[in-house]
């Protein structure tokens, strides 16, 4: 699906935000990602949505590589070929009345779309978020709009509480968790929270739409593909050092 | 624009063109038909299958490369019993076409008992016998390296099956034409190749390679020369039909390929960077076909 790029700018330190126009219908939960056809390279680059409405969606990502450092050189107006609509997304139904979404540095965006979603169906999340430092925090006023505050930490204590994004989680009370970020992230917040929980994987994928076998991950449940059987998954099903 | 025939026909089974997904980009099919109708293909060769359910090698199993990629999965599929009973049924409901059982092993009891199972599967046509996999330590390629293990595994799959045979075959040999030959000799009804070539990647930053398995096949565009050159030299040393595959990504490239002396043509990463390859190719058949003045594909010679 081919999509114009209608704005393609700094949201933090090595993170860009890209506004892409075009056919969102694919596009059905928060924390669903597109693949994205960059001109040049033979992979496609899978990037979460961030938000999305009927006219275009919103992508935050990380210049990583040289793939998404030639995304970050594109300009307004240039076309990107996507693969939209890819993968599970959060179940915000599985949300109890008092939701937390927690996100470790760039596995913060699809948890924006998440709380827009949840406020949207009434519900009020809470959100945490761990970076680095002050320089690497992101959506910090995009949630505030939406209506949800950001309890931040970072690392060196530049801003909020300092160390990580679990420390920040302690003061506040949830029936629920919704997490994105990396692994070790994301086994902080297994271990520290205890109610039930869906959590958003990454892993190195070819094809992004359940073909390849590229990205497979052993859960409790048998061998699953983080690109379509994911990348959320439940608590009860996620097997740690797998 | 006058009525251009696609079809081809190896060992007796008709495709209505010779575009098919390969084995281990297409999965059982089902990811594709959000994409398109799978009937317009002809044929598909589904995952590679062993005789006991794998979960395959270790993350990262992906890497990028200039003009394609490399893989080590290492032959994740759900065992050949559960292929029969689950994915076949399933697959003949959004696929009415042949076919292509695409079977590994780890001896040769291994592939005896798969093709067992298998061979009986109605909307079988053909059996593609995986002597080529780089992805796994012991069988998968070294079967297919040396003439006597390949042409053992070809008696012994050929005792049992009732559906042609084609071996496929590894590019990553001295003299492709031996193992070629020392499969028809011991029966082989035809050919499939090329498998991915064996190849690497390091993260300079991490100093480490990018794949878990260290090394993986590698296919996409960037082998198509390598892979034309395997088929007409396999061509020009056996009389069994051979179904051309590695880095195919255009109906050109498919002409191309039948030029090199392929019968059908297998479309393997391309359909993993577009899921709308295989379709677009078949789409553009008729034109390329029309601008080369080439009436039907059955008619294309192998060049000399």
């Amino acid at each position: 699906m081919r999509f114009i790029i209608a704005q393609n700018v700094p949201a933090a330190k090595g993170v860009r935000a890209m506004r892409l126009e075009g056919d969102t219908r694919e596009i059905r939960r928060p924390g669903q990602f597109v693949q994205v056809q960059v001109p040049g390279f033979y992979l496609r680059r899978p990037i979460s949505v961030c938000d999305w409405d009927e006219q275009g969606l919103l992508l935050v990502y990380k210049v990583v590589g040289e793939g998404t450092a030639a995304m970050a050189r594109m300009q307004p107006g240039e076309a990107l070929e996507l693969l939209t609509g890819l993968g599970n997304g959060f179940d915000p139904a599985m949300a109890g009345q008092r939701p937390l979404l927690v996100g470790g540095g760039v596995g913060l965006p699809p948890l924006l779309g998440l709380a827009k979603t949840l406020v949207h169906g009434g519900v009020r999340p809470l959100a945490a978020a761990g970076f680095g430092t002050e320089a690497d925090v992101m959506l910090r006023e995009e949630f505030r709009a939406a209506g949800v505050e950001l309890h931040i930490a970072t690392m060196d204590g530049s801003l909020g509480v300092k160390g990580l994004v679990t420390d920040a989680m302690r003061a506040l009370a949830f029936d629920s968790v919704f997490a994105c970020g990396p692994l070790p992230m994301l086994r902080a917040v297994y271990d520290a929270a205890e109610v039930p929980g869906q959590f958003s994987f990454e892993e190195r994928m070819g094809c992004g739409f359940g073909a390849c076998m590229g990205c497979t991950l052993m859960t409790r449940n048998g061998p699953k593909r983080v690109c379509a059987d994911g990348p959320v998954f439940r608590r009860e099903e996620i097997l740690w050092n797998s | 624009m006058e009525q251009l025939n696609t079809e081809v026909v190896l060992s007796g089974v008709r495709f209505r063109n010779p575009v098919i997904p390969a084995s281990g980009t297409f999965g059982f099919g089902q990811e594709f038909t959000r994409y398109y109708d799978l009937n317009l293909l002809g044929g598909i060769s589904f995952k590679g299958t062993t005789i006991e359910p794998r979960f395959g090698n270790p993350t990262p199993r992906i890497a990028e490369c200039q003009a394609g990629m490399l893989n080590s999965v290492g032959l994740q599929n759900p065992g050949a019993e559960h292929v029969r009973d689950v994915e076949l049924p399933a697959l003949r409901k959004i696929f009415n076409g042949p076919l292509i059982a695409n079977i590994s092993g780890f001896s040769e009891e291994d592939y005896v008992r798969a093709v067992e199972i298998l061979t009986g599967a109605e909307q079988v046509a053909l059996l593609e016998i995986n002597i080529s996999c780089p992805n796994v330590r012991h069988g998968g390629m070294a079967f297919g390296t040396s003439p006597e293990a390949a042409a053992a595994i070809t008696r012994a799959v050929k005792k049992v099956a009732t559906k042609p045979v084609y071996m496929k075959l590894s590019p990553n040999v001295t003299d492709i034409t031996a193992i070629a030959k020392a499969c028809e000799d011991a029966g082989a009804d035809g050919l499939s190749l090329i498998n991915t070539l064996l190849g690497m990647r390091i993260d300079v930053r991490r100093r480490r390679p990018v794949l878990a398995n260290k090394m993986g096949g590698y296919s996409g565009p960037g082998i198509f020369p390598v892979a034309l050159r395997m088929v007409y030299q396999v061509t020009g040393a056996v009389r069994i039909p051979v179904i051309g595959m590695g880095g195919v990504s255009t109906a050109r490239d498919v002409i191309e390929m039948m030029m090199a002396g392929a019968r059908a043509v297998q479309v393997g990463a391309a359909n993993l960077v577009d899921p709308l390859a295989c379709r677009s190719i078949v789409e553009a058949l008729p034109e390329e076909m029309a601008s080369l003045g080439i009436h039907a594909l059955s008619e294309i010679e192998r060049v000399s």
